[in-house]
């Protein structure tokens, strides 16, 4: 009998876990929302921020937060994938694949500073490029290529070895097989993996200071000529991203209405967050339907 | 006619051996089962036969397999010799993807894009397997979504779909109900027209229902093999005759 009692107290263990937790998480966000409430308006997206006056906006910070995203997506989703590919298809076992796993795992610890610093070093002075949206996605890159491979690989790794088979045994190649068999069925998993990385970028600040910098020159969104500085379309431009501004705004801010920049932008970071990881997931299953059928 | 001839052959999973010395030939357009207690060697020695065994780390391999006369392990290339032997595994193991994509995936693997072809393509195989009736209205759902059983036959028609000359089963009725499985048995006696067949199986009823020819595995040897009947009402060993009267096994 006294298994019943263990498991009614394992029961009530996991729901009062599970309540203290969401409670917490709907409480954190509600706060957060509330405080951001009064700017979350058109003009406190579009317009840019004032330095000493009350009442400027987030504009080109938001722009360059999701500018980020992309470039840095563009990058590392390849390439996160592809050692995702290598570690779980084609590596084999041994004393290289196991320093590999192990760089790659210290490295996805490892301080977002440290990997600022990294980027300084590398992408802003040795390029010699400065402050600009590049080096910060290449930066962030740096920062989420662990997670984008270890997630990859695991996803990959949990396709079952049956339909690796299948395909093998009707004369399908290794790469017609990766291709048309394995990734598509490891494509939640590498969903989730995209996610994450999309949301370390949104909300990193420190390993982006001095890499994307800590200023945004104005933006002209019909400027087209990629070499200009005010153009959109420059990735060799200072580009400071919200997380970044919130950060700043709060340890320096000058304007009178700092706390309530910090705030509203601190709102809109988390529904951009929200936003996407919404929009991830639905182009994610939609993807995943139409290769499926499950439709 | 000898469609496949294996001589001699020898395979070692790293120092352990699991094929001793086997000699056995295939008729065209017969059906051969191959019996025997778990772990003689059934399924590894059919996977020699479309180099299945090759994708597994520390295997090695003895001895000849001849398809036509030619050594598969020499003479032909791996991609061309699986289209020409293809496989249905134990467990149903459709892809997952819509029905229609699972039939017509060897044939766009292998470069047919032309929409007509491969739409004749896939209703054709999945008549040969006995489905097209099922599923014709369901052709763009998934395959996942269909009984253990019609997925088994949606591998056999995804297989036919190639057009390979020899279909290997290894226990395709294992993971299936009665009814599925004397389906897939019926199967097999039509395919046996146009296919040669090897079909590993643990229910000595059904060797005796499907097979032309038997043969009797046991730790890694052929003990014995000749017309099923033979094996069957008349064996030669003592081994092969304490098997099928069920004192071991």
């Amino acid at each position: 009998m006294k298994s019943k009692l263990y498991d009614k107290i394992a029961t009530i263990y996991f729901y009062v876990v599970a309540t203290l937790l969401i409670v917490f998480l709907i409480s954190l966000i509600s706060y957060i929302l509330y405080q951001g409430r009064t700017r979350l308006n058109i003009d406190f997206l579009t317009s840019p921020p004032k330095f000493m006056e009350v009442g400027g906006g987030i504009g080109p910070q938001l722009f360059n937060s999701i500018e980020l995203l992309i470039i840095t997506l563009i990058i590392s989703v390849p390439i996160g994938l592809g050692a995702g590919i290598y570690m779980a298809e084609y590596a084999k076992p041994g004393l290289l694949t196991e320093i590999i796993r192990l760089s790659v795992e210290t490295l996805s610890s490892m301080p977002s500073i440290v990997v600022g610093l990294f980027g300084l070093l590398v992408f802003v002075t040795m390029t010699g490029w400065g402050y600009s949206l590049i080096a910060g996605a290449l930066t962030l890159t740096v920062l989420n290529l662990p997670v984008m491979t270890r997630v990859s690989e695991d996803s990959i790794n949990s396709v079952p070895n049956s339909l690796r088979e299948a395909s093998y045994a009707l004369g399908a190649t290794k790469w017609q097989t990766i291709v048309k068999v394995v990734v598509p069925a490891a494509m939640p998993g590498i969903i989730t993996g995209i996610i994450l990385t999309a949301g370390r970028i949104f909300g990193e600040a420190a390993a982006l200071l001095y890499t994307a910098g800590m200023s945004s020159p104005a933006l002209n969104f019909s400027n087209f000529n990629p070499a200009s500085p005010t153009s959109p379309l420059n990735l060799f431009r200072p580009a400071e991203t919200l997380a970044v501004y919130i950060w700043k705004v709060n340890s320096e801010g000058l304007a009178p209405d700092a706390r309530q920049i910090a705030d509203g932008a601190s709102a809109v970071l988390l529904l951009m967050v929200l936003i996407f990881n919404l929009l991830a997931r639905w182009l994610g299953s939609s993807l995943y339907k139409r290769m499926t059928g499950e439709r | 006619m000898k469609k496949i001839e294996v001589k001699d052959l020898d395979l070692f999973y790293g120092d352990v051996q699991a094929l001793k010395n086997v000699n056995l030939s295939v008729e065209a357009n017969s059906v051969l089962a191959l019996i025997g207690p778990s772990g003689c060697g059934k399924s590894t020695f059919i996977r020699t036969l479309n180099r299945m065994n090759d994708l597994i780390e520390g295997v090695k391999i003895n001895g000849t397999v001849l398809l036509d006369g030619q050594d598969v392990y020499k003479e032909v290339d791996v991609i061309e010799l699986r289209k020409r032997v293809g496989m249905v595994f134990q467990k149903p193991n459709p892809f997952p993807m819509t029905v229609y994509d699972n039939v017509a995936y060897g044939p766009r693997i292998h470069g047919i894009k032309d929409k007509k072809k491969l739409n004749e393509m896939v209703e054709k195989s999945l008549k040969a397997a006995a489905l097209w009736d099922e599923v014709k209205d369901r052709l763009h759902k998934s395959a996942l979504s269909l009984s253990g059983g019609q997925q088994q036959r949606l591998c056999i028609a995804r297989t036919l779909a190639v057009e390979p000359e020899v279909i290997l089963m290894d226990e395709p009725t294992s993971a299936l109900d009665p009814i599925s499985t004397m389906k897939i048995e019926e199967l097999i006696e039509e395919l046996k027209n146009k296919y040669t067949i090897i079909v590993v199986t643990h229910n000595m009823q059904q060797a005796g229902r499907v097979s032309d020819y038997t043969a009797f595995f046991l730790n890694g040897e052929v003990i014995e093999c000749g017309p099923t009947d033979q094996v069957f009402y008349n064996p030669k060993d003592k081994r092969t005759e304490d098997y099928i009267t069920g004192r071991f096994g």
